[in-house]
């Protein structure tokens, strides 16, 4: 996943570097950005680029899509990007072609369930929907008598409550009421919700590892710019360690959702080791994103306390991360469950099973 | 942008998994003829020539070296299935892992070539033992303090002075030592040591057991009284053995046996723990789970850069770093979860019995190999702070 030789992360990176700097959308209160960074990738085809062609997208393999999505994370970047991916992604799963536009997934969360009804409407509630109130269409994951389907569904149809993550972006409350679906199809065979889970759960993995890159970088950085007693702060042996612990959290996530990225992308079946894979990814990417935004944090001092600092950009939305698909916590039931029924001679071979 | 700390998500190769059959079909069948307990944890002071020689005739040491010498010319990725194999069994590699890892490589860079043709076939055939002799009293993480002198004589040097914590010393056939042949210079306090190569079990060496508190005898004190090596026996550089020290530690480093020493406490966790965790356990055995699986796919990595001649110092240290912390908190989580297993678990005696062996093992994991503040250390380099 070197982002040098993949041509969809160049293009994002230019992007977003015209577009999403942090310091400038830090510093722009209106939100004055988000159109043109919402346009510029739409322009190049990024939110639908796990669609197929014959779906309306432009057809990136699942392997650049997720490197596009840690290239993101680097950014800290507020729009519906991974989640519009996530959506696309989705419907292209029952061969329903992506409208354009902001999109996000229904449900957000392992444990909120939406229900096919006899007549062939929605219902059910998602809680903590990422990007719920900017999304025109949502791509919803339903369970009927007839097994799983997938549905697009017209963002009118759904009641909204909005709040905030801790990274203050939209986390919303969707209500569907015998909503009616603008298309909906069954899942392909094995497709269900853990699926669907995993898959937000790894993009989620990406944009920790990517933010945690971002924050070592600045952090580094800003300890080779303050002096304090005289003498840069990146001179203290204390202060080099804790740089070495972050760049150690920073490697582990990245290593893992890489990992994980690698084993979804290249495998047709969602066996019990692309499980290991995907759950691992988000439990230890979550673990670092705790461990190394504090680290981030103290090296920064009271300045990266403040919201006129970036820092805040990176490591709350990190914080925030953890929360969707899943938080750390169920995946490591489910985890553990998995290992305690497949039995302790077995816990060696699963883990070195790649 | 932080691009040198990328860990690419390489995966074993089919022939490793193939490799990895025979491996465990080869220790399944030590097991059965009772050659070891893989329920006991590798007791450090279990040597077991006979599994060492079993080994070598697998073709399973020195493994990637050049077929002149006895190796089979494998990948790194290879041998990196062999060790985390035998490390997960808890099989005796005492003998052997040494020589396999570190002192066979460094004779492969800078021995003359009739000493490679003579040790390093031995070394493939598992019938010789390697010690490191760099620590000294005075001189541990600050390797460049190292006092024990190498005096010029004919033909030779005299050595004078200790080592110590020199694990496997009482049954070595050799050590890899550093020795200072002049003092440091004002420019650079690193200069002035040489690498050496000991025929140990020589009148002028003597080994002293150092007793552990996990029961163990494992390392020693090795004391040298005008001891003679001949000129033969210089590795590489006269007074150069920092360069040639601080790579050879990034093969100590990195691999498997960095971060599954207390594996086993977890396993045997999961098997007291049963096929219906409760949520706490459940949750418990995940997020180890986890850590472990993490820390391995970082491990494989390091193994590619390895294969691909790369020299990854800072992606050695980083994994040596949480790898090493892992495997020290491992046992005290476990115990934290053992509160709650059933008493009636058929395996809880043998769980017990590898926590109390683990968390006396414990302290020493983030010390042997470079201590975890030097490691850090070596990492802020890295990352241009130093
Ligand atoms: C089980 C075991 C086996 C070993 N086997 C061998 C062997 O085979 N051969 C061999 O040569 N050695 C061996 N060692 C020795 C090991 O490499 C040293 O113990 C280690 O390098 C630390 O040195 P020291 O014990 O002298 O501690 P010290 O160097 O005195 O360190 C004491 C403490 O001070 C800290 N410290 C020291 N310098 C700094 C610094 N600059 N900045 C911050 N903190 C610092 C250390 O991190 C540590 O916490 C073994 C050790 C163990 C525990």
């Amino acid at each position: 996943m070197a982002e040098s030789d993949n041509i969809i992360v160049e293009t994002a990176e230019k992007i977003f570097a015209d577009l999403a700097d942090p310091q400038t959308i830090n510093h722009d209160k209106k939100d004055a950005w988000k159109a043109p960074l919402w346009q510029a990738l739409s322009d190049a085809g990024l939110p639908l680029s796990w669609v197929p062609e014959d779906c309306g997208g432009s057809g990136a393999d699942l392997a650049d899509g997720f490197a596009l999505l840690n290239a993101a994370g680097r950014f800290a970047v507020a729009v519906p990007l991974a989640e519009t991916m996530l959506a696309g992604w989705l419907l292209a799963q029952a061969k329903i072609s992506s409208p354009g536009g902001e999109m996000t997934v229904l449900p957000a969360s392992p444990r909120d369930k939406i229900t096919l009804n006899a007549d062939g409407s929605l219902s059910g509630r998602a809680r903590g929907v990422p990007f719920g109130k900017a999304a025109k269409h949502f791509a919803v994951l339903a369970n009927g008598n007839g097994g799983v389907s997938i549905a697009l569904v017209d963002a009118g149809q759904a009641r909204i409550e909005a709040g905030l993550n801790v990274g203050y972006d939209n986390s919303d409350i969707v209500t569907l009421d015998k909503a009616q679906p603008i298309t909906i199809k069954p899942a392909p065979k094995g497709f269900d919700q853990t699926r669907l889970m995993l898959m937000g759960g790894v993009a989620r993995s990406l944009q920790i590892a990517g933010a945690l890159e971002s924050m070592l970088d600045i952090s580094v950085r800003y300890s080779n710019e303050r002096v304090a007693f005289e003498k840069k702060i990146s001179k203290f042996q204390a202060v080099q360690h804790n740089l070495a612990r972050l760049a150690g959290e920073s490697a582990a996530a990245l290593a893992a959702a890489t990992s994980a990225a690698d084993a979804i992308a290249n495998t047709a079946a969602f066996n019990d080791e692309v499980f290991l894979e995907a759950t691992a990814a988000k439990i230890r990417c979550a673990e670092a994103a705790e461990k190394g935004g504090a680290i981030a944090h103290q090296v920064h001092g009271a300045i990266g306390f403040t919201n006129e600092h970036i820092l805040h950009r990176y490591s709350l939305r990190a914080l925030a991360w953890r929360d969707d698909f899943g938080s750390e916590s169920h995946w490591a039931v489910e985890l553990g469950k998995l290992v305690a029924n497949r039995g302790a001679d077995e816990l060696w071979p699963l883990v070195a099973s790649r | 942008m932080t691009a040198a700390l990328r860990f690419d998500p390489i995966r074993l190769p089919e022939k490793c998994e193939q490799l990895r059959k025979e491996v465990r079909a080869f220790l399944a069948e030590e097991i059965a003829a009772g050659t070891f307990d893989p329920h006991k944890p590798n007791r450090e002071d279990t040597d077991v020539p006979e599994f060492s020689r079993k080994v070598g005739a697998k073709g399973w040491l020195g493994m990637t070296w050049p077929k002149k010498y006895g190796g089979q010319e494998r990948s790194f990725l290879e041998r990196y299935v062999v060790t985390e194999e035998m490390r997960v069994a808890n099989a005796p590699t005492r003998r052997f892992f040494v020589a396999d890892r570190q002192s066979g490589p460094v004779l492969l860079k800078y021995a003359p070539e009739h000493i490679k043709m003579d040790i390093l076939p031995r070394i493939c055939r598992g019938e010789i033992c390697f010690a490191i002799g760099m620590s000294e009293p005075n001189s541990g993480s600050d390797l460049f303090a190292a006092k024990t002198r190498a005096t010029k004589t004919d033909g030779g040097y005299l050595i004078n002075g200790t080592k110590i914590w020199t694990s496997s010393a009482h049954i070595a056939d050799y050590m890899i030592a550093i020795f200072r042949t002049s003092p440091p210079t004002k420019e650079n306090r690193r200069h002035g040591l040489t690498q050496f190569l000991v025929k140990m079990k020589q009148p002028g060496i003597k080994v002293n057991p150092i007793g552990q508190i996990t029961g163990q005898y494992e390392f020693n004190e090795v004391v040298f009284t005008d001891f003679f090596v001949p000129d033969d026996h210089v590795l590489g550089e006269v007074d150069g053995a920092w360069k040639q020290a601080t790579s050879e530690l990034a093969y100590e480093r990195s691999g498997p046996e960095r971060f599954l020493e207390t594996y086993y406490v977890l396993t045997e966790l999961v098997r007291a723990v049963g096929k219906n965790p409760d949520t706490r356990s459940a949750e418990g055995i995940g997020r180890l789970v986890a850590q472990v699986h993490t820390m391995r796919r970082m491990s494989v990595s390091v193994a590619g850069m390895l294969q691909a001649g790369k020299e990854p110092v800072v992606e050695a240290s980083i994994v040596k770093d949480i790898g090493t912390v892992w495997e020290q908190q491992l046992p005290h989580r476990v115990r934290d979860l053992a509160a709650f297993v059933e008493e009636t678990a058929t395996n809880r005696e043998t769980l017990e019995r590898q926590l109390d062996f683990a968390i006396k093992t414990a302290p020493k994991l983030t010390i042997q190999g470079g201590t975890t503040e030097v490691l850090r250390g070596i990492i802020a380099r890295g990352l241009g702070l130093r």
